[in-house]
């Protein structure tokens, strides 16, 4: 009972603050709206008894939502709090497909005649996920790790302003590199 | 709380981020849209698992989803630094040349 | 005797966690009164009633807020502090007792100091002032040099105990502290919680450089709330440290509860002390000290904890 007060209440929570990420007109309280999303359906994985994962889920999100905000004060070209106005083009047809995409999700979750449970989960979800991990799912760590570097390596390919050439000089022998800023090593 | 509920507020985040997604002109605000729906996901996939089969390699594809998350939101805000560097725009419509 | 199994404390257990934080919150600040009196040749009498006078001063201020601020974020950035702060030792077992038993307490801990990200970048935002703005950004700046060397030194316990619940890590510990072995992991966990309570080399988001930073347009109960959550967060911060790297409450002759107390007490009094002892961390440095020395190290640290829990079997 009280469980299905808190799922709910969590729900309309991580719902209502979707909707608001695309309804209020200041940046940070757009990006903050989808943290608080984030924060509900990472309680709402605890409840389902997924403690690491929802945990993980609120310290990940809040993290990237901090970052986010300053991007969305940097990259929002206009500012819609000082400024009002629409900032959606084909609002009609957007609004027409979510709600046809709800109609037919909602009706598939309902509709279709789910399985029973297989299995019970293990006493200590967190070490069997950790155990899985390094275990007989390694093959997914091996691969999100270069995933994961790569992702590093192509986001500041693509956002550094500047190339080794501007930094080392055409021969990519200057010492110390052109930095506009020194470093905190003594560079 | 059952697992038809839980799929319901996921299909309803869902449907708001898929929203964002496409009404959304400013990139950021677009990439705001795929994270509601990467949320959305998370809570179904978490959900499946409570309800329909709890071992513990399910909770791996949730990692998996974490993961995937991250990166699209490192890609696409390195894309959003190059797009606003090279044309002092932040609108997906300024940025249409793979458009046929 | 540290319990493996510590007892879940009910409402009056909550309320008494929240009192010993505010307690020892209290305690920080007489002592930073103290010792900011000593270095400056005054009596040292005066700044033990200093705490009091400033938190009356405060509530009887008049709240005030710029034009066009944003004072619901700006409102929930300044509460959340403490809120946090609470939220952190939640996970931290007392002798037998603990708030919450939270298998992954190690992660959660992790979570709220993150949480500290978003909630002094809103208190920086929140004004729509350019000084807190600085501050906030600054923050985040550092933030982002500090969080990740933190989260591997908060890894090397959890590996040593092979647990994630705070009591295990704590239990683990029977014999040899985590302190002894893991002393890289240690110094870099102090220095992120110096870091998230904005204290000492890392206060420079409120430095008087930008006349105050985030706290520059705070005043009243704001203030009051947001500079309670900086010494909540020390002492929070403090007392996590002692299951994870202190041996949590194991000592001679007192009961683990006393111990718990007495070593927060000492490694409060110990970051306290540090404030005057430290140069200032500039923002745009951190980064690169943060990750090109911070990072290898305790990864450094997180590999010979991980080859001593192999070999040991």
């Amino acid at each position: 009972m009280l469980l299905d007060v808190a799922f709910w209440v969590l729900g309309l929570v991580a719902v209502a603050s979707a909707v608001l990420v695309f309804v209020v007109d200041s940046m940070a309280r757009a990006t903050y709206a989808l943290a608080l999303s984030f924060v509900a359906v990472g309680l709402a994985l605890l409840l389902l008894e997924q403690s690491y994962v929802g945990v993980v889920t609120v310290l990940m999100m809040l993290m990237e939502m901090a970052v986010m905000g300053v991007y969305m004060v940097m990259y929002m070209g206009m500012n819609p709090a000082l400024m009002p106005m629409s900032m959606v083009h084909d609002n009609r047809a957007a609004l027409g497909v979510s709600a046809a995409t709800f109609v037919v999700l909602a009706a598939g979750a309902l509709l279709v005649p789910w399985p029973v449970r297989r299995g019970v989960p293990a006493p200590d979800v967190t070490a069997a996920l950790g155990e899985a991990l390094m275990g007989r799912q390694m093959l997914v760590m091996v691969v999100v790790s270069p995933v994961m570097v790569a992702t590093i390596v192509t986001g500041v390919v693509l956002a550094a302003g500047r190339t080794r050439y501007d930094r080392f000089g055409d021969d990519l022998d200057a010492s110390p590199p052109r930095d506009p800023h020194r470093g905190g090593v003594g560079r | 709380m059952t697992l038809q509920t839980v799929l319901l507020v996921a299909a309803a985040l869902f449907a708001v981020g898929l929203y964002g997604a496409i009404s959304q002109q400013v990139v950021v605000m677009v990439m705001m849209g795929l994270e509601v729906m990467v949320n959305a996901v998370l809570l179904a996939a978490g959900a499946m698992w409570w309800f329909l089969a709890p071992d513990p390699a399910g909770q791996v594809l949730l990692l998996v989803v974490l993961a995937a998350m991250t990166v699209e939101m490192a890609a696409g805000f390195a894309v959003a630094t190059l797009v606003h560097r090279h044309r002092g725009s932040d609108m997906t419509d300024s940025a249409t040349d793979l458009a046929g | 005797m540290p319990d493996p199994q510590p007892v879940t404390v009910g409402p009056g257990g909550v309320a008494a966690a929240g009192g010993i934080l505010l307690a020892l919150a209290l305690a920080a600040v007489v002592l930073d009164g103290v010792l900011a009196a000593r270095a400056a040749g005054l009596p040292a009498g005066a700044a033990v009633a200093r705490p009091l006078d400033e938190t009356v001063r405060l509530l009887r201020q008049r709240r005030r807020a710029p034009v066009s601020s944003d004072v619901l974020l700006w409102r929930l950035g300044g509460g959340g502090l403490v809120v946090v702060a609470l939220l952190m030792v939640a996970v931290v077992p007392l002798g037998r007792w603990v708030v919450a038993d939270l298998d992954v307490g190690v992660v959660w801990f992790n979570a709220m100091d993150v949480a500290v990200w978003v909630l002094v970048w809103l208190v920086g935002w929140g004004p729509n002032s350019v000084h807190s703005l600085v501050g906030g950004y600054r923050f985040l700046a550092l933030a982002l040099a500090y969080e990740l060397p933190l989260m591997f030194a908060i890894v090397a316990p959890a590996v040593g105990a092979a647990s994630l619940r705070v009591a295990d890590v704590a239990a683990a510990q029977e014999g040899l502290w985590f302190v002894v072995w893991m002393p890289v992991a240690f110094v870099v966990y102090c220095l992120g919680v110096l870091a998230f309570s904005l204290w000492g080399p890392f206060a420079v988001p409120l430095g008087r450089d930008v006349a105050g930073g985030v706290l520059a347009e705070l005043s009243g109960v704001d203030r009051l709330l947001v500079q309670a959550g900086r010494y909540a967060l020390l002492a929070a911060g403090a007392a996590f440290a002692v299951p994870m790297f202190l041996g949590g409450g194991s000592g001679p002759v007192l009961p683990g509860w006393a111990w718990v107390l007495v070593k927060t007490v000492l490694l409060l009094g110990a970051l306290v002390a540090l404030r005057r002892r430290l140069p200032a961390v500039r923002p745009e440095l951190a980064m690169e000290v943060g990750w090109v020395v911070l990072l290898p190290a305790v990864l450094v640290q997180d590999l010979v904890v991980a080859v001593v829990v192999a070999a040991r079997g």
